[in-house]
């Protein structure tokens, strides 16, 4: 099983004529993705074509969601207009949206997340990586890649790997792989200070998925949702899990890189949330190269067996 | 982005919050213009800089104290000529300090009693919060630490924006007089209309006060905006000041790249910004200390990578170069190239340690040992960081 997606999800790709979308719509086809609707208002009616793939475009996401039964949306659509392209995706009852757009304004987000509770849609990001569920085919195509991870270091397996950081993401699936230890489903859930989905959340879904036995969780500084969740896993989770948090040498007051890669106080800090992560009796990688390792060691612990 | 205190008393005199009445100057001969703007009596004389902790610092000719009290405009002028011009170190600029450019008179204000109030986002409820305390012009992580009780908290949903209960509870619990009242709710009313409309990051006020004849004002503006709404904002773009920010940080900008000095000897280089922050962090795990965060983003052009060689080696303190690039799908052989081309346009002579991963990595590392320069690869982050951190020993 996987989480928020499986190999069989219809994807509709918002602003698929863009250089961004549409390069990254072409590598999903590539992996086998289902990718079925691309969006660009005013260009409905016209095609992706792509290799043997035609993709028809609509001119909004209720019509792709309508014509084609697309359920999932990814956007790629540029910060001015990226909120617009989200409310359009609740509005049109998708189960869920992945915004790939960094930069979005942070007004814009709080007023989107407000539309949106109550609703069915779930968003994952912005400024994230998106999501994979690897598939079983050569260099684990045939599976579900949404956004722009490379599919290609994925393994289909059973650990869950939740992140707020794309490359990081990709060091750590990378070093699963490596290892022979394929994952159930990789979520990057993006370095804004406002998202859709939590480190919490993906770690209360991979907790109830059966074919997941091992989790990485991977944090940065700024803001207390690790911490949040940390305290969740040590109240519910029997499955192994490793964390790493990025930041510990960064200055108080900085904004690193990510909009929400900033601490204002004391919970804050890389040392709060590692201490967190132990308090949980999480395996805590003392390096980024140690991720991996660090999950293997909590495994074997718990006497659980990742692949 | 940041902005003065007197450019943040202006939106508040914009947006109806009340302020002491003052005026800036950039040279000691526009103080006579500026002080002839506010009436005879006790004046401040506030240096202004983006850093906290100006009244407690120290000029590096000697002088103590970036904000004083003057019981004349005459005294305020002589004090102000001592600042203008000069280097204020406080807590917060680091030993560098910064160049004092703008000074900013205000009527000195009686005080009857001090308060703290700030509008930002909570990132936990995604809604925005008022905070105050009736706590004024002290730090307030340590009234949080210390008297939690006396901090009060209302979180504003977004979609209606702030009620009128919650001025009512906010003025009450912060035990205002009738008359204090109406100004401060007019006041937080304001204040949330300016932190909405402007798109803030955060507004911080502290402290607030109130006066014998119940008014209540602003003493101090701290004010920052979120840099991804500022195209929205020409307005707000126009009060930057570029004095305030490190010239290799504007730089970076240029090139989309993301840069902070920091004060080690290890330049970093690496796409992304947790993979960026997490090679600062495995540096000083295994003893080195970094110059610098670095974040040239997903694609790593060669560009880029010219343009962000040129940025780090500006910084005299860096003795060998940390390139960590995980290349998902970018080409690595691309990105080796890219190095290889500025290593050669920089005609860099500094240790370089390159861990590359990813697509197509092998050629990309036959790349780097065909290009005839002393570049060492690094296979994993934590056997590339080791080797930069004993190249520079």
């Amino acid at each position: 099983m996987s989480i928020f997606v499986t190999p069989e999800s219809k994807i509709i790709v918002q602003n698929i004529t863009g250089d961004f979308g549409s390069r990254h719509a072409k590598l999903s086809l590539d992996y086998g993705t289902k990718v079925v609707a691309g969006v660009a208002p005013g260009k409905g009616g016209k095609f992706f074509e792509y290799g043997a793939h035609k993709v028809p475009i609509f001119n909004s996401v209720a019509d792709a969601a309508a014509a084609t039964g697309a359920t999932v949306s990814v956007g790629f659509v540029p910060p001015p207009f990226a909120a617009d392209g989200i409310l359009e995706c609740v509005d049109a009852n998708l189960d869920l949206v992945v915004v790939i757009t960094e930069g979005i304004p942070v007004r814009d987000m709080v007023r989107v997340k407000r539309a949106m509770e109550g609703r069915k849609t779930r968003l994952i990001g912005p400024n994230c990586p998106g999501i994979v569920t690897p598939g079983t085919g050569p260099q684990s195509t045939g599976g579900c890649r949404i956004g722009i991870a490379p599919g290609y270091i994925h393994k289909k397996g059973h650990v869950g790997v939740v992140s707020r950081s794309g490359t990081l993401t990709y060091e750590a699936v990378y070093q699963l792989t490596v290892l022979g230890i394929g994952q159930s489903t990789c979520v990057g859930i993006g370095g804004d200070p406002v998202n859709g989905t939590s480190h919490l959340d993906v770690i209360r879904r991979f907790n109830d998925d059966p074919e997941t036995h091992g989790i990485i969780m991977i944090g940065e500084i700024g803001g207390t949702a690790e911490v949040e969740a940390a305290k969740w896993i040590k109240a519910n989770v029997k499955k192994p899990v490793a964390g790493f948090i990025a930041g510990a040498t960064a200055p108080a007051g900085r904004r690193m890189g990510h909009a929400g890669a900033i601490v204002g106080g004391a919970e804050d800090t890389a040392a709060a949330k590692i201490a967190a992560f132990k308090e949980a009796g999480i395996e805590v990688a003392a390096t980024p190269s140690d991720m991996a390792e660090a999950l293997k060691r909590a495994a074997q612990a718990r006497g659980v067996k990742l692949s | 982005m940041n902005i003065h205190e007197y450019q943040a008393k202006a939106l508040f005199e914009k947006f109806g919050i009340a302020v002491p009445k003052g005026a800036s100057a950039k040279t000691a001969a526009d103080f006579p213009t500026a002080l002839a703007l506010l009436p005879e009596g006790a004046t401040m004389v506030k240096s202004q800089i983006h850093a906290g902790g100006r009244g407690k610092g120290t000029f590096t000719n000697g002088f103590k104290g970036g904000v004083k009290f003057c019981k004349t405009k005459d005294e305020a002028k002589d004090i102000a000529e001592k600042m203008i011009g000069n280097t204020l170190v406080t807590i917060q600029t680091g030993p560098a300090g910064r160049k004092v450019q703008t000074i900013y008179f205000t009527v000195a204000s009686d005080i009857k009693k001090e308060y703290y109030l700030a509008i930002l986002l909570d990132r936990a409820t995604s809604h925005p919060v008022i905070v105050a305390s009736t706590e004024g012009g002290v730090e307030i992580e340590k009234v949080a630490h210390d008297t939690p009780e006396k901090i009060f908290k209302v979180f504003v949903d977004p979609a209606y924006g702030l009620a009128d209960y919650q001025v009512r509870e906010l003025v009450t619990k912060l035990g205002l007089s009738a008359a204090e009242q109406k100004n401060a709710s007019k006041l937080l009313r304001n204040l949330y209309r300016m932190y909405w409309e402007t798109d803030a990051s955060m507004i911080e006020i502290n402290p607030l006060i109130t006066t014998p004849t119940d008014e209540v004002l602003a003493l101090d503006a701290k004010v920052s905006f979120d840099d991804n709404a500022l195209y929205r904002h020409p307005e707000i773009v126009e009060l930057r000041d570029l004095n305030e920010e490190d010239p290799k940080e504007i730089e970076a900008s240029k090139f989309a790249l993301s840069y902070i000095a920091l004060d080690g000897n290890i330049a970093c280089l690496v796409n992304g910004a947790g993979l960026a922050m997490s090679t600062m962090d495995i540096i000083k795990h295994f003893g080195g200390s970094p110059a610098n965060f670095l974040d040239v983003g997903g694609g790593a052009s060669k560009d880029q990578v010219v343009a962000a060689f040129k940025i780090i080696l500006t910084d005299p303190q860096v003795k060998g170069i940390f390139v960590n690039i995980f290349g998902g799908i970018m080409d690595c052989n691309i990105i080796a190239t890219g190095i290889v081309e500025a290593v050669k346009e920089v005609g860099l002579k500094l240790p370089l340690v390159v861990r590359l991963e990813g697509n197509n990595v092998k050629a990309g590392k036959e790349t780097l040992a065909n290009s005839g320069l002393t570049i060492v690869s690094g296979d994993t982050m934590a056997d590339a960081a080791q080797k930069i951190v004993k190249l520079v020993a």
